[in-house]
């Protein structure tokens, strides 16, 4: 078990050194400027030796090669160098936002876990039942509904209409403030996780061992908890674990939407203004964090199946 | 036709004198929301050019001059009065003796000097560089040739003498965001990013990174009896439908209107009556790049203007919301030339026109273009079956925002459509057009004429500012007749905000930017804002 943490952990380093080589590259090739972004709005007029000092003091009036260097040594000594735009450590940036956007991410997994799993599970145990075919229709909805257009359903429904819950911003950091974005946030990996549970658990249904279990006399419930669960746990917790990743990406739009302070909309801010420390760094935190998630998915589903470290 | 859209923002409002004699209100929180950007770049306002850090200055901070909305023009703020020598150079202040710092500190001539060398610091390359480039030696100290600012010179603690390069009114640059005073005994000034310390009504209390800026009312604030508020929570919100729900919802106190919400605010009851709109200070147009054969005759760029009916693309797809523009120099400048009429929509004129310069067959270009609603590719696509109509063939290019900034400045382009800053000083605002104007740094349509620049030089050396205008006012004519660019509109800019808000003031610079310390709410506000 040991060596296959290991190895798993040690796959993380490449994979973010070629991330890392991407963003780079792509940052370089993309037109406009941090100095020309501070005018694209038109309300100032440009000014060449603003211009001129800002490129100088960012190193960008050095050849790409140069640049590349300097990059990949902060790099290893894990700088991520200095935000354009506050002249900040980009690392003091990202962990100012990192609590917001957990904080969104965890609300919105908990509540696909609270609604998807046990959905998915009753859903399979009466297949064709109107409980069933709500529930996947739902799912189909919940899959293919764009999240922007869903958030601002959320907010003229339980904001504007019912007047239950603020529409937007973090307030105080209280609960009333994250429930809307993490509800939309939550709304696709429920769909997802209600689907997968309830494929899982029909799999497991239909095996071998169930029919045995029943023939011999086990009660339904003892059934369901003691085989189906536990093996249709392996699924489940796969599609967790990668819905759990990809959510801090997925929340993007969602921060832009609700004015929500997490990284994911200091990323958005950064690429259009071309804060490109900023952006790299936001973008290697979230590859991070989507290997970690991963990589910690792997091992609990080694741990719950055993034979799969042998693979 | 400022005068009458002033009143008329005025009365509409029921704020301004009148109304706040009917009797002000002290406390209460304003919950204030624009759509820029969605986080505040930095605290140390000094360090950006942004909107969205222009919110939080005004709260926080003061410069030597301010914007009148009401006049239409800088004040003095920071100095109760000032003397001007003959020539116009030499400008003696004598400061507020009342003005305090929010950490204790009274203001004095060593903070204004302390704050522009800060500006000026060729270290710091901060933008308001070129605004302290008017006061004489700031070139050099930028430069980083001279240790001292040489026209820059303490008096006594209260009386400050500043000497510019010419006989310039140094309100305009001195008023901007980035060139606030700051207090001189502050040890660490990278404090200024998370801690900000001024002169202003309110004093700063917490940030939450991507969110909110909130302030609390300044005790020992200058002005008797402001501010009104205890309280302000800057909020930023760049997605309208949002900003709009919010509004609705009663959870902010102002919003800004993009066109389709302006048109949908015009047409419902509750909300019609509490609009405030003002012409800006800004131009859109598309500038043609002589460089690409077919610009270089005037003809051509003329006949492109007559081509295009600007009047039905404002009324179709801008809503309404902006002004046709008869020039560069916009309604609520002081220069604006009332009694020129914009280029009148006349396709026949636009092909003789082009057939006298030898584009009978046409040409075809290409537009480089953000893809912002107002004045980004839906415009361009709009003008392309107007233009096909005289054979023109035109062709968008889109890009980001900051792509466009890039290619206009490089010189990268056939023709570009932008919103540009016009005013509020004509001076300024028709630099653009001077032949001694970089390209890169706004002559963007390489314009040089002759007669432009005579009268522009006059117009830098006039001191009478009614002459000034004059001179300006026939240099921007010339401009409208050599046609460099497309002129398209001036930005019609509207804010929506809540019945219970007063002390809102039609800004012709930018309208988010409010005088918080006027502002006050009254009793019909719901309690949670009370």
């Amino acid at each position: 078990m040991l060596r296959f943490t290991l190895r798993r952990i040690l796959q993380v380093v490449p994979t973010i050194v070629v991330v890392a080589l991407l963003i780079f590259v792509i940052f370089s090739v993309v037109p406009g400027t941090f100095a020309a972004s501070l005018f694209a709005d038109g309300k100032r007029a440009a000014d060449p030796q603003m211009i001129a000092r800002l490129n100088e003091e960012f190193g960008l009036n050095k050849p790409l090669m140069e640049r590349f260097v300097t990059y990949v040594t902060d790099l290893a000594r894990f700088d991520l160098g200095t935000s354009f735009r506050t002249r900040q450590p980009v690392i003091d940036l990202i962990n100012d936002r990192m609590g917001a956007s957990l904080q969104l991410a965890v609300a919105a997994m908990v509540f696909a876990i609270v609604v998807g799993v046990p959905l998915g599970f009753l859903a399979a145990l009466r297949p064709g039942s109107i409980l069933d075919t709500v529930t996947m229709i739902g799912a189909v909805s919940g899959l293919s509904m764009p999240q922007f257009w869903l958030g601002l359903l959320m907010m003229y429904l339980f904001a504007l209409q019912l007047n239950w819950l603020p529409s937007f911003g973090y307030g105080d950091g209280s609960l009333r403030n994250l429930i809307l974005p993490a509800v939309t946030l939550g709304v696709t990996p429920l769909a997802l996780l209600a689907r997968t549970t309830r494929a899982g658990v029909l799999d497991v249904l239909n095996a071998d061992f169930i029919r045995t279990a029943h023939s011999k006399g086990m009660s339904e419930a003892k059934v369901v908890r003691w085989h189906v669960a536990r093996n249709a746990l392996v699924l489940i917790v796969t599609t967790i674990g990668l819905q759990f990743g990809s959510l801090i990406g997925q929340a993007v739009v969602i921060e832009k939407l609700f004015a929500w302070p997490g990284i994911g909309s200091l990323l958005v801010d950064s690429v259009a203004i071309r804060d490109i420390p900023v952006v790299q760094g936001t973008i290697l935190v979230i590859v991070l964090w989507f290997l970690i998630i991963n990589t910690a998915v792997d091992l609990v589903y080694a741990a719950i199946d055993p034979r799969i470290k042998q693979e | 036709m400022l005068k009458r859209l002033t009143l008329a923002a005025m009365l509409s409002l029921g704020v301004a004198t009148g109304a706040l004699a009917a009797g002000e209100r002290h406390g209460g929180t304003l919950v204030f929301t624009a759509p820029y950007g969605s986080s505040f770049a930095t605290l140390d306002v000094q360090a950006s050019p942004n909107t969205q850090e222009e919110f939080i200055t005004q709260a926080i901070h003061r410069a030597l001059y301010s914007w009148d909305s009401i006049q239409n023009k800088p004040v003095l703020e920071l100095a109760s009065s000032e003397e001007v020598s003959d020539d116009g150079t030499v400008h003696t202040y004598h400061l507020r003796d009342n003005a305090v710092f929010h950490n204790g500190k009274p203001l004095t001539a060593d903070d204004i000097i302390y704050s522009y060398k800060r500006i000026a610091n060729p270290k710091n390359a901060f933008p308001g560089a070129s605004y302290i480039a008017v006061i004489k030696g700031a070139e050099e100290f930028i430069a980083g040739k001279a240790q001292e600012i040489s026209g820059l010179k303490k008096i006594d603690d209260h009386t400050l003498e500043i000497t510019y390069t010419g006989p310039i009114n140094p309100g305009f640059p001195l008023m901007q965001n980035t060139t606030v005073i700051y207090p001189s005994n502050v040890e660490d000034e990278s404090s200024f990013a998370k801690t900000p310390v001024g002169l202003g009504a309110f004093v700063f209390r917490e940030h939450v990174p991507g969110s909110q800026v909130v302030v609390e009312k300044f005790d020992k604030y200058y002005e008797e009896g402001k501010p009104y508020l205890d309280r302000i929570n800057i909020v930023l919100m760049a997605e309208d439908a949002a900003r709009d729900v919010a509004f609705r919802n009663k959870e902010i106190d102002v919003s800004i209107l993009g066109p389709t919400q302006y048109q949908a605010y015009q047409g419902e009851e509750a909300l019609k009556d509490h609009l405030l709109e003002v012409a800006e200070v800004y131009t859109r147009n598309i500038g043609f790049n002589p460089a690409f054969e077919p610009f270089k005759d005037k003809r051509v760029r003329q006949a492109i203007n007559h081509a295009i009916n600007a009047p039905l693309i404002i009324e179709r797809l801008v809503k309404n919301k902006a002004y046709p523009a008869s020039g560069w120099l916009p309604l609520s400048s002081p220069a604006f030339d009332k009694d020129k009429a914009p280029y009148a929509f006349d396709p026949d004129k636009a092909k003789a026109l082009l057939a006298e310069a030898g584009y009978a067959d046409g040409f075809e270009f290409e537009v480089t273009a953000s893809p912002n609603e107002s004045w980004g590719v839906p415009i361009v696509e709009a003008i392309l079956p107007m233009l096909k109509k005289v054979g023109i063939t035109v062709k968008p290019k889109p890009v980001e925002s900051s792509a466009l900034g890039d290619a206009v400045t490089s010189n990268n382009f056939q023709a570009f459509i932008w919103s540009n800053l016009s005013g509020p000083d004509p001076l300024n605002a028709l630099r653009c057009y001077y032949s001694k104007t970089a390209q890169s740094a706004c002559n963007y349509a390489s314009y040089s004429s002759p007669d432009f620049d005579k009268l522009y030089e006059a117009a830098q050396q006039e001191r009478d500012p009614a002459k000034q205008s004059d001179l300006l006012r026939q240099a921007n004519n010339i401009v409208q007749d050599d046609a460099p660019v497309w002129f398209f509109n001036y930005n019609k800019a509207v804010m929506a905000y809540q019945p219970w808000i007063h002390g809102l003031v039609p800004n012709a610079t930018e309208l988010a930017v409010q005088p918080y310390d006027e502002i006050w709410i009254d009793d019909t506000a719901p309690d949670a804002r009370k």
